[in-house]
């Protein structure tokens, strides 16, 4: 199990060396960061001074060494437009990111899997029609719209719930949380809602082909010709093998929900990361664009780092396989 | 005595967008306590729905439509869910062709063996634990405790049919059907395997349902023998006697199709074609097209003839006893 | 008559035909496809003409005869486009970008997917270790970076939408090429005086076509919809061509007003479009699922 992490530390180090140069060529390399700098019409003498101090003017594998240095130091630059350190702007942000994407997923995870469940269990009921022909429209539905409508209906129409903001925030070590208070959950419940449907929607259909598959095995059938009862197939059978790929789905969707949340953010004014980067792309602050990539980078390795060993914890095969 | 498992003009179609299929049509066996049946089949013949439907596993588009089923004088058909799962697992059980598929992958065995136990009553962990050595000692596994403790992946394909077998006998049932236990595994196991279940079948008495297309395994293994073309048995009677004088033009032809009975040098003989689908069957034996025997009386559907010495055939042209 | 006796292709129309739902989806892609691309005929109004745009007609409501002397079915948006012109010609061009992007895509990474397959060893790892990389990456991120970083235009968006959805076609061409490398007749076909290029042309790629059709469809519907979620978050094509997102998008403001046509009904055009497309690839999906088959 030692080597197995090990090796696997050792790739992600190699994917975040990957990324930074993808990372570096994407944002630095491609069209000419010195536009933004300064002026169009500042005087050429300043414009070599900047060139020069920002190190463009040496071959562009040391520039990509300057900067991956400095990254390693932990130093991300200052942001252009917010003029402070880009690192301390990014971590500002994170727990609004966090506590929305976590809403949104472990919801629509404990909705979507007991309904996929369903739909798979009885695939011929009108029930399970119902719950699929709604994944269909959650699944094809984007997710901005959801957005528009849930503010028109909730916001504008019933003035049940806020349209948009973080609302009342409680620190606790020196973060503001949104989810410890009352107000704040108003203000959390419309976006991690548009957020969810999406992957409720993707939750449910997953959970329901695993749970078809599994209902037509031989271990389903020999648990039956047991005289065990549906439920006690389901839940003692059937639950442990379709968790095992659905953690790696919830894993993996963790990341993208992570990214989605970039548009959600945007409409509901949520002062999150997602909000920042859109602000950053379009003000064309790249510190904080390159920051900003290099950090979700670095959480998607980290999830999917955790989501090879909860594998490997969950499912007996793999386990001893490696160890 | 009370026959341990008695089926009378047991129907079993399903009902798919292609059609009907009549996978079982009018299937009769009776098997008593302690005895081996071997129900014989190329694929397709039906055999393993007949298992199926005993159990009552049947899942839609399928349905038994006819016929009955009884279990020590109880009849199965037509029982409700409740009342069908009691009987499944504690009075009838079943094992399944890959050992490699049939216990879970992720559960070990004594979590699967428990709940093999506790479907049916109440046992505290400890008695169950004993009760579960006691079943994988029976089996012939040498090493219970250990086993017990294992995951599926971590046994041979002989030790896991074995667990699996052992999970059949828990409750101690009356009848087993077994599916093809042996096909999938090597044939020094298979032997073992089938030495193990005559004589638990001697010991306890259960009554086994031995489903195979495999004539060898059978009369090895079998005290009578029932072969299944297209979802009807078309030949029974004891094993000896039908091995060795078969009184129907296909249970010939599976014989002549062995390579241990064909002699050297000579080419193999062979039934020619395959069985027919079982959409829309056309009336008549569902043979005459792959027999030589056929002619237009075989049009109609014979009936099943009693010919003596407990031995029935279901044909119009039968070949001559010995 | 049965099933059995009709070709494979009759079969597979009768059986999707089967599901009236499908059905009705596809005639409904038929049809917005067939309005889109014949938008120029079916649009009083050419919205990206802005010589033509009255700016006193900005903003009417549904049924509205504006200066042009028809009726603006839909109404018109902030800059006096009639709606229902604008979301024919924004339907076309998502339908554009979404078959486009889907078509370079299969083509890309389908080639990738069956290299990495029938080289084998290294190149197989190496390719197939950067697609399980690029997969880890939500495409939303990837297309938003990549669209900022190659700003605005038709063939931008295009190509960020094409590095954002290529890989899944690698690797579905990857795993049906290799289990299909790996079955008996592959190797029986590889025994006899074939070229293996025939091998793999004529054997192995088309039966690896079947997955890849239901890819295809899926990326096109997202491709659509993602296309839409940039040009709403501003990302996407100039504010002069405005697509069904960026007709949402300029519309948001004013629906807080009570003036709901200029963002609900792009909307609801987008998401009849994605909607059918879906259903068309999941009836598919499942009839081209063996494993649930019976």
């Amino acid at each position: 199990m030692l080597g197995f992490l090990i090796q696997r530390l050792l790739q992600a180090a190699a994917v975040m060396v990957v990324i930074s140069a993808l990372v570096f060529v994407g944002v630095f390399a491609i069209g000419n960061p010195i536009d933004v700098l300064i002026a169009p019409d500042a005087p050429q003498d300043i414009r070599l001074d900047t060139i020069a101090r920002y190190g463009f003017d040496q071959p562009l594998w040391r520039q990509y060494l300057n900067f991956v240095s400095s990254l390693v130091l932990g130093n991300f630059g200052r942001s252009f437009v917010f003029n402070m350190p880009v690192l301390d702007l990014i971590l500002s942000r994170l727990p609004a990111t966090l506590e929305l994407t976590l809403a949104a997923l472990i919801g629509a995870t404990a909705i979507g899997v007991p309904l996929g469940m369903y739909a798979g269990y009885r695939p011929h009921a009108l029930g399970s029609r119902i719950v699929m022909g709604l994944s269909v429209l959650g699944f094809s539905v984007p997710t901005f719209w959801i957005g528009l409508l849930l503010i028109m209906a909730f916001a504008v129409e019933l003035g049940w719930l806020p349209a948009g903001g973080r609302g009342d925030t409680v620190a606790v070590l020196g973060v503001q949380w949104s989810i410890l208070t009352l107000n704040g959950w108003t203000h959390l419940l419309l976006p991690a809602l548009t957020l969810s449907l999406f992957r409720m929607a993707l939750m449910i259909r997953l959970t329901r082909a695993g749970m078809r598959e599994a209902m037509m095995s031989d271990y389903v059938r020999f648990a039956r010709a047991q005289g065990l009862s549906d439920g006690k197939v389901i839940f003692g059978h059937v639950l442990k093998n379709i968790s095992i790929p659905l953690v790696t789905v919830f894993g993996l969707e963790l990341a993208a929900t992570l990214a989605f949340a970039v548009v959600t953010e945007t409409i509901f004014s949520w002062p999150g990361l997602g909000k920042l980067i859109i602000d950053s792309i379009q003000s064309l602050d790249r510190p904080v664009m390159v920051a900003y990539l290099m950090l979700v980078a670095f959480l998607f390795i980290m999830i999917n780092f955790t989501v090879d060993i909860a594998y490997a914890a969950l499912d007996p095969r793999v386990r001893s396989g490696r160890s | 005595m009370t026959a341990a498992l008695e089926v009378r003009g047991l129907k079993t179609h399903f009902f798919t967008r292609d059609g009907v299929v009549k996978a079982v049509d009018g299937v009769d066996l009776t098997i008593a306590p302690g005895r081996v049946l071997g129900l014989v089949g190329e694929s397709g013949s039906g055999k393993s729905v007949t298992g199926l439907s005993v159990l009552g596993l049947i899942d839609p588009p399928g349905r038994i439509v006819e016929g009955s089923v009884r279990l020590e004088g109880q009849e199965l058909v037509g029982l409700n869910r409740e009342a069908a799962r009691r009987v499944r697992g504690r009075k009838i059980a079943m094992i399944f062709q890959d050992p490699m598929m049939t216990l879970n992958p992720v559960l070990r065995v004594d979590t699967q063996m428990f709940m093999a136990l506790r479907a049916h009553e109440p046992v505290p962990k400890d008695a169950a634990r004993q009760q579960a050595l006691a079943a994988l000692g029976r089996v012939g596994l040498p090493d219970p405790e250990q086993c017990l403790t294992a995951y599926p992946h971590q046994l041979s394909g002989g030790m896991r049919q074995r667990v699996a077998i052992a999970i059949a006998l828990l409750h101690s049932p009356s009848v087993i059907v077994a599916d093809e236990p042996t096909t999938a595994l090597d044939v020094s196991i298979q032997g073992q395997i089938l030495q193990e279940m005559q004589r638990l079948s001697a010991d306890t008495g259960v009554a086994l349902v031995w489903i195979t297309h495999d004539l060898a395994v059978v009369s090895s293994l079998a005290h009578d023998i029932a072969v299944m073309y297209a979802g009807r048995i078309v030949e029974q009677g004891p094993a000896e006697d039908v091995l060795a004088a078969p009184r129907h033009p296909y249970t010939r032809g599976l014989l002549d199709s062995v390579p241990g009975e064909a002699q050297p040098g000579k080419k193999l003989a062979q039934i020619p074609g395959s069985i027919p689908a079982l959409v829309d069957l056309p009336p008549g034996c569902a043979f005459r097209a792959r027999c030589s025997r056929a002619d237009s009386a075989c049009e109609t559907m014979p009936e099943i003839a009693d010919l003596g010495g407990a031995r029935a055939v279901r044909c119009f042209h039968p070949l001559e006893g010995r | 008559m049965t099933r059995r006796d009709v070709s494979p292709a009759t079969r597979f129309w009768m059986e999707f035909a089967e599901n009236r739902l499908a059905l009705a989806a596809l005639m409904v892609v038929v049809l917005v496809v067939g309005a889109a691309v014949l938008s120029p005929i079916f649009a009083p109004q050419d919205p990206y003409d802005i010589g033509k745009l009255v700016l006193g007609d900005a903003r009417r409501p549904p049924g509205f005869v504006g200066a042009g002397g028809y009726v603006h079915l839909l109404g018109t948006d902030a800059q006096g486009r009639d709606l229902w012109s604008a979301i024919l010609y924004g339907l076309r061009i998502s339908i554009q970008i979404g078959v486009t992007a889907g078509a370079v895509a299969f083509v890309v990474g389908g080639t990738l997917g069956a290299v990495a397959a029938f080289s084998g060893g290294r190149i197989e790892a190496l390719i197939m270790r950067f697609i399980d990389l690029q997969l880890s990456f939500p495409a939303i991120l990837l297309a938003l970076v990549l669209s900022a970083v190659l700003g605005q235009g038709k063939w931008q968006l295009t190509a960020a939408l094409v590095a954002a959805q290529y890989a899944y076609f690698a690797r579905t061409t990857h795993g049906a090429a290799v289990a299909e490398r790996a079955k008996d007749y592959i190797e029986a076909a590889l025994s006899t005086p074939l070229s293996s290029r025939i091998v793999v042309f004529r054997h192995i790629l088309p039966n690896c076509m079947p997955p890849l059709i239901v890819v295809a469809t899926v990326q096109i519907a997202n491709a659509i919809s993602l296309e839409a979620t940039l040009s709403f978050l501003g990302l996407g094509l100039p504010v002069t061509h405005p697509s069904l997102g960026m007709l949402i998008a300029n519309g948001f403001q004013y629906m807080l007003s009570g003036r709901y046509w200029i963002s609900i009904y792009p909307g609801v055009a987008l998401i009849i479009l994605i909607l059918a497309i879906n259903l068309v690839s999941d009836q598919i999906r499942d009839q081209l699922n063996p494993r649930l088959k019976r």
